[in-house]
């Protein structure tokens, strides 16, 4: 794991947590299990680096948290994205695209970027 | 989540994060293990692919903390703890602190009370007047007059005198009291209004003793006549005289100058009644103490000054014999001609608390610098474990913060103490003396910002440090790695603060040396051995002739008393009593302009009984002593002092018989010459004086001296009850106040023994502080190198080398300072003897005294870490790493 791999935008890590809670509710493990395969395994963030993150998306309250039992006959504490999560996000996706279409712009000035 | 929940539910909350990561690790390690991995091994790398759990904790924390407060209480929390393990660091710079807070805030304290703080009037910042001592021309009242009518800089101009020393008698007995005489418009032109009852005005003054009215102050009624409104209309004997209480002044209203309270306002048209001379009509006399009043709106103060002086050359035009103007410099009232010289000493005091704070600002970093040093392990392995650089300085500077606020508060909480005990302090007994400096909000604010202030300076001093640490190199190799032998920054903290404090302890002991020396000159009379009473006739209603008639029948009942060997009578007040002094213009024998400007010298004039010169002690030089047949129908005759001798007629043996000129036009012939001596104040230099018979020119004020023969046995004490009860038998109701000469000296003396007193504490202060700082250099040094000394004293070395070893340096830097502090301290004392009487620092006595001061600081201060040096234990030592 080098540095390289590890390192995300602010932002970044919250931005997806969102994006796999409003597929469906989960617990932290399976979170960081969903994010690492969907990027195959090209982002391995420290799994622990995971609760900050959600204790800040519990605080502004995008998200909301509660104790059950998964399907393993596990004791977890499942999250759920909530409507102002799911607001939130949506911006959060549509500012990130043409952040990203600016910086394909700059970086390869020759090609339009499909729209 | 509300506010309530979120404080509330803060434990949960951390809880339910603690119980999710340890599921999130067991999953893992689950997972791993079913993939094949040995439980060890699947446990190892659950953690690694969690990361710091602590770190994610403390993250997750911060998520949920008010920013900045929680994380503060948290540094505090910390820091307190921190502290309690290290107390003596703590008490060290608490008490360091607090000592230069205190200081400074106490000199604060006085500054803002005498210089920054205006006169308790509306408006004080327009109103300016003229400064006793500055031009003779404004203290005549005929003067003042013509100042108040002729000028057209001012609103109105009020004047104002001292009635000192009056007998009130409220129907009971006559108390002794000092009050103010002023001008009828006095109270309107500062535009303050009464408590109770009214004021006197411009408009009650019909001509001389045509206003028998006194004001009370607020103060003096309150202790007096216990807040008795029913006073307002009373009527009551002002030394024999029937005056009417008209009025009491507001609370906090204490006259025109700062240092001194008055107890009642007469109106100075009044005055003469109450002790001829006052105010005469004559523009040569000085009945008015200073003039002052509102400038008017648009007239600065140059147009003032010039306006002024403008009045005064016409005087001098008018009146040449009686006037000589020199141009006048107004100030503000308040401090008028005390000013210079508080804000010489007040300025001064500024300066060495300054220094203090230096010192101790000094010494504070040195400790701080020594407790980082201690503590790279700890910060080392702080860092190592994931603690950012900023987080550990934001908590060093808490401590250093806490470290600020106990300090300035013990010293805010001292210097208030001192302050109260100032502002009620009686130096001089009998003088209505008051200092008005009651602490307030603005020294609050003061000492705490200075507190702060000086706490992150030096808790700056560590941050390189902290900055620089390389936690690998030093959990390795232990903070012992980089004890170097070159200059380091605490050397020169110690060596500068150990020279400060040499400084101060070498001006306090020039000081003590001067006061104790100055006690012990020639004051051309000799004070030991003397009584003096102070007798006014005028109080007891004595006037004209009855006045020298009566003075000559108290000095023969004097001369009675057993033990008495000699009794002399000088009017007014005696040389070195109250700083009082009178000095008149003299001129030559051929001199025919008598016009002040032409004046040859201005000698002190004193009016004396014959016996006089036998009773103080002063030997005749030549020629004889004034006699009972000096009166006023015998020539004019004078004995001079040597200053004047010599001045005049060239030589003490030429002077006899000899004649010169008053500016009234008399001739005078010199009968004696007398030794010369001091008569104002201690520092001045030699004067001419001369001493006229009281019979020609009677007073009613005087003292009385009587020279006791200490061989009697008979105690002060016994001598003055038996003067008491002489006095009273020629006349019952004539007050008389009984003291030593040496008492009375107190008053001049009061400067010195002040600034002694200052330069003492805080040269003991610096003495302190040095102590501090030593101990606290050689305490490091020597738990730095307990190993070192270990194998020193396992390989055989002498307790001497071990001493010499740990103790070295910290003497090295004492010897250096205490050097330099003492050239420097040499160079600040001729500084001094402008406030201490032959203050000289070329004293043997006072060098040996600062280098055995130093040694003795210095041997104290390094004794517990030599005690520790010496007690090394190698086998422990060496095992213990």
């Amino acid at each position: 794991m080098n540095s390289a791999t590890r390192d995300l935008f602010p932002g970044a890590l919250e931005m997806m947590i969102l994006e796999s809670l409003r597929r469906q509710p989960a617990h932290g493990y399976a979170l960081v299990q969903y994010i690492q395969q969907r990027s195959n395994n090209l982002l391995q963030v420290e799994e622990g680096s995971l609760y900050p993150a959600l204790q800040r998306l519990l605080k502004s309250r995008l998200v909301k948290a509660e104790w059950g039992v998964s399907s393993t006959n596990r004791r977890v504490r499942t999250y759920e994205i909530t409507t102002a999560g799911l607001r939130h996000l949506e911006q959060q996706i549509s500012s990130f695209e043409r952040m990203f279409a600016g910086i394909a712009l700059v970086l390869k000035p020759g090609e339009t970027p499909a729209s | 989540m509300s506010l309530i929940s979120s404080i509330f539910g803060r434990r949960r909350l951390f809880d339910d994060l603690n119980e999710e990561m340890r599921l999130h690790i067991e999953e893992r390690t689950e997972q791993l293990m079913r993939e094949g991995m040995s439980q060890q091994e699947a446990e190892r790398k659950a953690r690694i692919a969690f990361g710091n759990p602590t770190l994610m904790e403390e993250r997750s924390r911060v998520v949920w903390q008010w920013p900045t407060l929680e994380s503060i209480a948290a540094d505090v929390r910390l820091s307190q703890r921190q502290l309690r393990k290290s107390p003596g660091f703590t008490v060290a710079a608490v008490v360091t602190l607090a000592l230069a807070i205190g200081a400074n805030a106490v000199v604060f304290g006085i500054m803002d009370g005498l210089i920054l703080r205006p006169l308790n009037v509306p408006q004080s910042e327009s109103l300016y007047g003229t400064q006793y001592g500055d031009n003779p021309a404004w203290r005549s009242y005929p003067n003042y007059l013509d100042l108040r009518d002729r000028n057209r800089s001012f609103e109105d101009l009020a004047a104002f005198n001292f009635a000192l020393g009056v007998a009130i008698d409220a129907g009971k007995d006559a108390v002794i009291t000092n009050g103010f005489a002023t001008t009828g418009n006095y109270f309107d032109v500062l535009q303050v209004h009464p408590y109770i009852g009214r004021f006197f005005h411009a408009s009650d003054e019909h001509g001389h003793n045509s206003a028998p009215f006194i004001v009370l102050t607020y103060e003096y009624w309150h202790s007096r006549f216990h807040d008795d409104r029913s006073i307002v209309g009373r009527s009551v004997l002002l030394n024999k005289h029937p005056y009417t209480i008209i009025g009491v002044a507001p609370p906090g209203f204490q006259g025109t100058l700062m240092f001194l309270a008055p107890d009642f306002f007469m109106p100075i048209v009044n005055q003469d009644q109450l002790s001829s001379g006052y105010p005469t009509g004559r523009r040569d006399t000085a009945e008015i103490f200073e003039t002052f009043g509102h400038l008017k709106p648009g007239v600065t103060l140059v147009q003032a000054m010039a306006d002024v002086d403008s009045v005064g050359a016409y005087l001098e035009k008018t009146y040449p014999k009686e006037i000589a103007h020199h141009s006048t410099i107004l100030g503000r009232e308040g401090l008028s001609s005390f000013a210079d010289g508080t804000r010489a000493f007040v300025s001064g005091l500024m300066l060495l608390s300054g220094l203090i704070l230096l010192a101790a600002c000094a010494n504070l970093g040195s400790l701080f610098s020594a407790r980082a040093a201690d503590r790279s392990k700890e910060v080392a392995l702080r860092l190592a474990l994931g603690s950012s650089r900023k987080r550990i300085l934001r908590q060093l500077l808490t401590e250093a913060a806490l470290i600020s606020l106990a300090g300035g508060t013990a010293g805010l909480a001292g210097s208030m103490a001192l302050l109260r005990k100032l502002s009620v302090w009686q130096p001089i007994a009998g003088a209505p003396i008051h200092l008005p400096v009651s602490p307030d909000a603005k020294l609050y604010w003061f000492a705490l910002s200075l507190a702060l202030l000086s706490g992150f300076l030096f808790g700056i001093v560590p941050v390189r440090q902290v900055m620089r640490a390389n936690p690998y190199e030093i959990v390795k190799a232990g903070s012992g790695a980089r004890m170097g032998r070159r200059v380091t920054l605490r050397d020169v903290l110690l060596a500068v603060q150990i020279a400060i404090c040499a400084v101060l302890v070498t001006s306090s002991l020039v000081a003590v040396r001067g006061l104790v020396r100055s006690l012990h000159s020639n004051f051309g009379f000799e004070p030991g051995n003397t009584m003096l009473a102070g007798v006014n006739l005028g109080t007891a209603g004595y006037s004209g002739d009855k006045v020298p008639a009566m003075q000559r029948r108290m000095i023969d009942a004097l001369k009675t008393i057993d033990g008495v060997t000699a009794v002399g009578l000088v009017n007014a007040y005696p040389p070195l009593v109250y700083g009082a002094g009178t000095k008149v213009n003299v001129f030559k024998e051929d001199a025919s302009d008598l016009k002040s400007a032409n004046a040859a010298i201005m000698p002190y004039r004193y009016d004396i009984s014959p016996g006089y010169f036998d009773a103080a002690g002063a030997s005749l030089l030549a020629g004889r002593s004034l006699s009972w047949q000096d009166d006023k129908t015998a020539p004019a005759v004078a004995v001079i002092n040597r200053d004047f001798a010599e001045k005049i007629f060239g030589s003490v043996t030429n002077a006899v018989g000899r004649l010169y000129r008053l500016q009234d036009g008399t001739h005078v012939q010199v009968v004696g010459v007398v030794e010369n001596g001091k008569y104002q104040v201690l520092t001045e230099d030699q004067q001419p004086a001369m001493f006229l018979p009281f019979l020609q020119t009677p007073m009613s004020s005087a003292y009385l001296i009587a020279r006791i023969n200490p061989k009697t046995g008979r105690d002060p004490q016994q001598i003055a009850a038996a003067m008491r009860s002489k006095i009273r038998e020629l006349d019952k109701g004539l007050p008389a106040d009984i003291q030593t000469w040496s008492a009375l000296l107190e008053t001049v003396l009061f400067p010195s023994r002040v600034a002694t007193m200052a330069l003492g504490v805080l040269g003991m202060m610096g003495a302190m502080l040095s102590i501090t700082g030593i101990f606290g250099m050689a305490a490091y040094s020597v738990s730095k190198r307990m190993r070192e000394l270990g194998i020193r004293t396992a390989l055989g070395a002498q307790p001497k080398e071990i001493l010499q070893a740990a103790l070295g340096r910290p003497l090295k830097l004492l010897v250096i300072g205490s050097a330099g502090g003492l050239a420097l301290g040499i160079l600040a004392s001729r500084v001094l003897a402008y406030i201490v009487y032959q203050a000289t620092p070329r004293d043997p006595l006072v060098l040996a005294g600062v280098v055995l001061a130093m040694l003795l600081l210095g041997l104290v201060a390094t004794w517990i870490p030599a005690q520790r040096a010496l007690s090394v234990n190698p086998l422990i030592l060496l095992r213990e790493d």
